[in-house]
């Protein structure tokens, strides 16, 4: 492994937020190539061949989305950026958008020129609000210097680029709900079939891609496909950028090529630095909190005793039983002192909150395994109860329009999966060692 | 409204209901930090749209204040890493220094304390919004110094404009 950045690899240099400084080393050098050298179907084909898989979390193919488009003669074709990061231990794209926000405008108009869109809009969530402001900086940039408008480079190929600004949802992370938002709804996601790429933003063909897929694209044009694909591990290609957070030594955003073992990257000083206070590691979500949540030998080594390792197949190695997924790459890292159980009725208390409410069994059910983990929490619970999550959690999963409630079911079926002894000992004692240990420390008692 | 015409034209013909949640986060910012029936129905009228229509979409997303707040909005961050780092303190901290509970406003108007849903800090937990601002890293400490520079400056502070409170 030699550690190649390929999004991150200029964010340090001083004033590389500013168009000068971003072309002067590099930056739009893709689009020009693309744009005078390459057809849109070239440009698909580099993007193809890469491997590239959707960063937001779902890890689709990039090409194959993209060549679902449909192209009715005389209709218009939309880009769409997610920029609505809001899965809960993820924050690249926020890193992405701050620090080298051009990156994502070169790789926003070489993305439209490939799919045929005339109009692209970045969908950033409403708390990014001094973040939306920076792109809209560097998008008046751009069209200062002709990079976006008419005729862009000559190319007879001209593109508009508009932010909009949400208001605090996380449903509309979901690419129908984003749409139903931008234009101006509830973030109610749609029933598909149709797809967005038939029947998208206005009712018209729309690709809705995640900040980080299309900054890729930016160094896939540049190098082409198959140098990208040389990074990796096979169907994981490419570099990564994983939000690292918990109870680590250095927190951040790291670049890896797909394929670093999973504990080079918790313990290397390259990557988190090892666990904070000397502590044991006990759990990690590995990919935002929407993924099962694996136990510390679960995470390093796979159930065949396999080293696990940062790609898309190694995580999700042995299924749900003994395997997690990349997700958006949120890899928050938990310590000895941490208690699942009251992690998962943090994280469910979010779902509950964040359910749009347009299905039952999320809507109701969410809210039911927030009120059962409450119960067992404050030392009410029952042995049934842990049973009667398992049930509800089972009744959400598959069972609704899109995948939050999927996103809810998991942690609660995995928590209980490899951590059922700490739900039967708070059922048990009423309350967890672990509880002792916190009131101790919040209010500066030494242990007894 | 020139910046109200200024978005609208960011969209096809016809299809100016998309400037809905921006129109709402400009009257939001512009009429003392909350959104009153008549100042949704104000947008509604600018975009030829029902009033429903922007009750709507005011009522489902959450940094659409449909009560009057204080000044200061003290959002803290309540999910994963930052309630693993802390944000229960943070909490339970301004709580007892402001007398205020959660979801409360002070008499003077000057606070409310609000818990929010994850927002994309973790690696810089745990935090809290203010406005358009976010304060990261935070300990107790920090939180008091915070609330008395706000204090101090006495301004209304809204997503719209940014300007930061230095603390570190």
């Amino acid at each position: 492994m030699s550690g190649r950045k390929l999004l991150l690899d200029k964010d340090h240099i001083p004033g590389i937020q500013g168009l000068n400084v971003y072309r002067q080393n590099g930056g739009y050098a893709s689009l020009e190539k693309a744009l005078k050298q390459m057809s849109p179907e070239q440009v698909l084909e580099e993007v193809k061949t890469s491997g590239l898989r959707g960063r937001g979390g779902a890890g689709f193919p990039t090409g194959m989305k993209w060549s679902f488009l449909a192209k009715p003669a005389g209709v218009a074709r939309y880009l769409v950026c997610n920029a609505d990061e809001s899965e809960p231990g993820t924050f690249k794209d926020r890193y992405l958008m701050e620090h080298i926000p051009h990156l994502l405008i070169e790789g926003m108009i070489t993305s439209a020129y490939a799919l045929g869109a005339n109009t692209s809009y970045i969908y950033i969530r409403g708390e990014y609000f001094y973040v939306a402001r920076i792109l809209e900086n560097a998008i008046a940039e751009a069209y200062e210097a002709g990079l976006l408008g008419k005729n862009i480079f000559n190319s007879g190929f001209d593109h508009d680029c508009h932010v909009q600004i949400g208001a605090g949802a996380y449903i509309c992370g979901e690419e129908t709900a984003l749409l139903e938002s931008l234009e101006g709804k509830r973030g109610n996601p749609r029933i598909k079939p149709p797809f967005p790429a038939v029947a998208g933003l206005y009712g018209c063909p729309t690709v809705v891609n995640n900040v980080e897929t299309i900054a890729a694209v930016v160094p896939i044009v540049r190098d082409g496909g198959a140098a990208y694909a040389s990074i990796g591990v096979g169907k994981s290609t490419g570099t990564k950028l994983i939000s690292a957070s918990g109870h680590i030594n250095k927190p951040g955003v790291y670049e890896i090529e797909l394929g670093v073992p999973v504990e080079e990257f918790i313990y290397s000083d390259t990557y988190c630095g090892g666990m904070r206070n000397g502590k044991k590691l006990k759990a990690v979500v590995a990919g935002g909190s929407s993924v099962p949540i694996l136990p510390a030998d679960l995470i390093l080594k796979t159930a065949a005793g396999e080293p696990r390792l940062m790609t898309y197949e190694s995580l999700a190695d042995g299924g749900f039983a003994s395997g997690t997924m990349l997700g958006s790459g949120g890899f928050i890292v938990m310590d000895e002192d941490s208690s699942i159980v009251k992690n998962l009725w943090n994280f469910t208390r979010f779902y509950h909150h964040e359910s749009c409410g347009q299905c039952s069994p999320c809507r109701e059910g969410t809210g039911w395994m927030e009120k059962i983990l409450h119960k067992i929490l404050d030392g009410h619970g029952s042995l049934t109860d842990v049973d009667l999550l398992w049930d509800i959690q089972a009744k959400i999963e598959g069972k609704t329009i899109c995948p939050l409630g999927d996103a809810a079911a998991w942690p609660v079926a995995s928590a209980i999966r490899h951590f059922r002894s700490e739900f039967e000992e708070y059922v048990r004692n009423g309350h967890s060692i672990r509880d002792v240990k916190h009131y101790y420390r919040l209010n500066n008692l030494a242990e007894a | 409204m020139d910046t109200a015409r200024r978005i609208i034209r960011r969209y096809p013909e016809g299809k100016q209901k998309s400037a809905l949640i921006p129109l709402l986060h400009l009257a939001q910012a512009e009429f003392d930090g909350w959104l009153s029936p008549g100042a949704m129905d104000y947008v509604a009228s600018i975009l030829q749209l029902q009033p429903i229509e922007a009750y709507e979409v005011a009522s489902f997303y959450s940094m659409f204040n449909l009560k009057p707040k204080g000044k200061c909005v003290l959002e803290v961050c309540r999910t994963s890493s930052c309630w693993l780092l802390g944000a229960e303190d943070i909490v339970r901290h301004i709580e007892k220094k402001l007398n205020i509970r959660e979801g409360e406003t002070t008499e003077d108007g000057m606070f409310t304390l609000k818990t929010v849903e994850c927002l994309g800090s973790c690696g810089t937990a745990p935090m809290l919004q203010c406005g358009g601002d976010y304060y990261e890293n935070l300990t107790l400490e920090k939180v008091d110094l915070l609330m008395d520079e706000m204090r101090l400056s006495g301004k209304r502070r809204v997503y719209t404009k940014d300007e930061p409170i230095k603390i570190d």
